[in-house]
């Protein structure tokens, strides 16, 4: 039986929908990321998830228990769950203090009370902090300070906003460093909603996709980034080559697609005639001056159309019938003497390719 | 100029003398107040808690309407307690018509809508992240709202504080349902009132010197609270 479970979840404000048809299943001890762009309705999720807010349809179970609607059941499942919103509010008091609130919520013995908060600031790191007033902290220590107030209780589920956005590199690693500490240490179950696709890969054992409030995708890490099983879900995590075309001719698994008079071919279970969208990720892409006899399928010859340097590799876009975009070093580029206008040979093997269904 | 200038000096040995008509203006006065101002307080922060935290149709007017009566004539106050309870009225019974205790009761009838537009206010300025982390983090709805409460505390003090002042220099209801017996409900106002009347300049200046020196005490507690 799953902790947490949401069927056909929906939400809307203002009569419009920001979540639609949402079912999932979060595991016991699972750690499941949330991706999706801003505005996809992430935060609206997790605040359903954590019973903040009442859903405009569909139903939330927690451990079991129809947790929806009613009062006293809400308070019962919020109490075995924490949030740590994306933009942490903290209370007009010191550190401890802020830390100690959810203990005397429950009504916890004071001596109980100085253990935890004890225990909890150690984890975080800021023990040095207990007496300072917590308004005047930067924006990483106050974001450890709500997931160590989090923590406290010792919550079955932990649920983060966004908890490294707007954050420096050094504070979202000590926050991400943080996490690994519980999800290794701890049998917390962690749900996280981030725009930061390779944060989600490196935390989450889970993953789901929400595009437009709909849960497009949920499976592990490798599946998700790798096997994309729609248009929306490939372009958002960063398949950048994303063609549409149509299967000409299967020979087992290996499959013949054309793409405006090109073909490409890939390894596939879609049938003859079926439309599809080819993706291949940029990575992927070789490029060569001379047709080279090699194990790649697909080797299409054309011009480069645009170059740009980010950071130490270099972004090559070739017009070969179609645009395809390409990474390699900058040095290789150099090397290969890679300029807008040269014409060279672009090569990916048919396992780099990856076949969705179109669904028109 | 010089008979204000004398008017002044004899003000101010008259506070340093401890004057005993001065002192008890001044003790009446700050106890009528300071009871007006703590049932004043006691009930509209339960009631402006209420009206914040709940939702129910005609909040927004009802608020309006709280906002409204901040400007309430204290003449007008004094007048609904005559009507009430002077000999003639349906609770004349009571016995309070020119009493510290009729008062205390206008006072409060003045002040309320103050302290109370100003507590709404007051948590309406508590960024609602508060409650919801409260929410978030175990607290039921009466706890969310104590910590909302108590994120808002410094501006209710002030609210306060102002109802104080309020209650502290108003004239008109001590005058009309007081009777401005001599150190039974003769306060600092209307003792002035009084002494203005009568030519005895100096006295009132020193009643009015002792006014100013702690509505500007208020002031500078009602600054401090606001920083905070």
């Amino acid at each position: 039986m799953p902790l947490i479970e949401a069927t056909s979840l929906g939400q809307e404000y203002d009569g419009r929908y920001v979540l639609k048809g949402i079912d999932l299943r979060i595991n016991k001890g699972e750690a499941f990321a949330l991706i999706g762009p801003t505005g996809a309705g992430k935060t609206t999720l997790l605040r359903l998830l954590d019973l903040l807010d009442t859903p405009a349809s569909g139903q939330v179970f927690f451990d079991g228990v129809d947790v929806t609607r009613s009062g006293h059941r809400r308070l019962e499942a919020r109490r075995r769950m924490s949030y740590v919103q994306q933009k942490p509010a903290v209370f007009t008091m010191d550190v401890y203090g802020n830390i100690a609130c959810g203990l005397k919520w429950r009504h916890e013995k004071k001596e109980v009370i100085r253990r935890k908060v004890d225990s909890v600031l150690e984890l975080v790191g800021m023990a040095d902090y207990k007496n300072r007033d917590a308004r005047t902290l930067s924006g990483g220590e106050t974001q450890r300070v709500a997931i160590a107030r989090a923590l406290v209780t010792e919550p079955e589920v932990l649920i983060l906003d966004e908890p490294t956005a707007n954050l420096d590199p050094v504070s979202a690693s000590k926050i991400e460093a943080v996490l690994e500490k519980i999800i290794a240490e701890q049998k917390t179950t962690l749900i996280m909603a981030t725009h930061d696709m390779p944060q989600g890969q490196r935390l989450a054992g889970k993953i789901g996709v929400l595009i437009n409030g709909q849960l497009l995708q949920v499976g592990n890490p490798n599946d998700v980034f790798c096997s994309p099983q729609s248009k929306e879900v490939a372009e958002f995590v960063g398949v950048e080559n994303i063609l549409a075309g149509i299967i000409v001719e299967k020979d087992d698994s290996l499959a013949t697609i054309d793409i405006n008079g090109n073909t490409i071919q890939a390894v596939s279970d879609c049938a003859v005639g079926e439309k599809v969208h080819v993706c291949a990720r940029p990575e992927d892409i070789t490029f060569a001056l001379t047709r080279e006899a090699g194990s790649a399928r697909n080797v299409f010859e054309g011009s480069i159309s645009k170059m740009i340097a980010v950071g130490p590799l270099a972004r090559i876009e070739l017009d070969c019938g179609f645009p395809l975009l390409g990474v390699l070093t900058t040095r290789s580029a150099q090397e290969l003497q890679l300029t807008i206008g040269r014409r060279v040979y672009a090569s990916f093997k048919a396992t780099a390719v990856h076949v969705i269904k179109r669904r028109s | 100029m010089g008979e204000l200038w004398d008017a002044f000096v004899k003000a101010l040995h008259l506070i340093v003398t401890l004057d005993r008509e001065v002192m008890d203006a001044t003790r009446v006065s700050l106890s009528i107040a300071a009871i007006s101002c703590a049932a004043t307080a006691l009930l509209c922060l339960p009631l402006g808690s209420l009206i914040h935290f709940r939702r129910f149709p005609g909040k927004r007017f009802l608020i309006s309407t709280i906002q409204t009566l901040y400007s309430l004539p204290t003449v007008t106050v004094g007048l609904l307690i005559f009507v009430i309870f002077s000999q003639a009225g349906p609770l004349g019974g009571l016995g309070i018509f020119l009493t510290p205790t009729a008062m205390v009761l206008g006072q409060v009838i003045l002040i309320a809508p103050v302290m109370l537009g100003l507590i709404i206010s007051a948590l309406s300025g508590v960024d609602k992240a508060v409650s919801e982390t409260a929410t978030s983090l175990g607290a039921s709805r009466f706890q969310a709202a104590l910590i909302t409460i108590r994120e808002a505390r410094f501006a209710i003090m002030a609210s306060v504080v102002m109802g104080f002042g309020r209650a502290f220099a108003e004239v008109g209801v001590a005058n009309m349902v007081g009777g401005n017996f001599a150190g039974y409900t003769r306060t600092l106002t209307t003792d002035m009132m009084l002494q203005t009347q009568m030519g005895n300049t100096e006295l009132a200046m020193a009643l009015g010197i002792i006014l100013i020196l702690i509505a500007l005490v208020i002031n500078v507690v009602l600054n401090r609270l606001q920083q905070r």
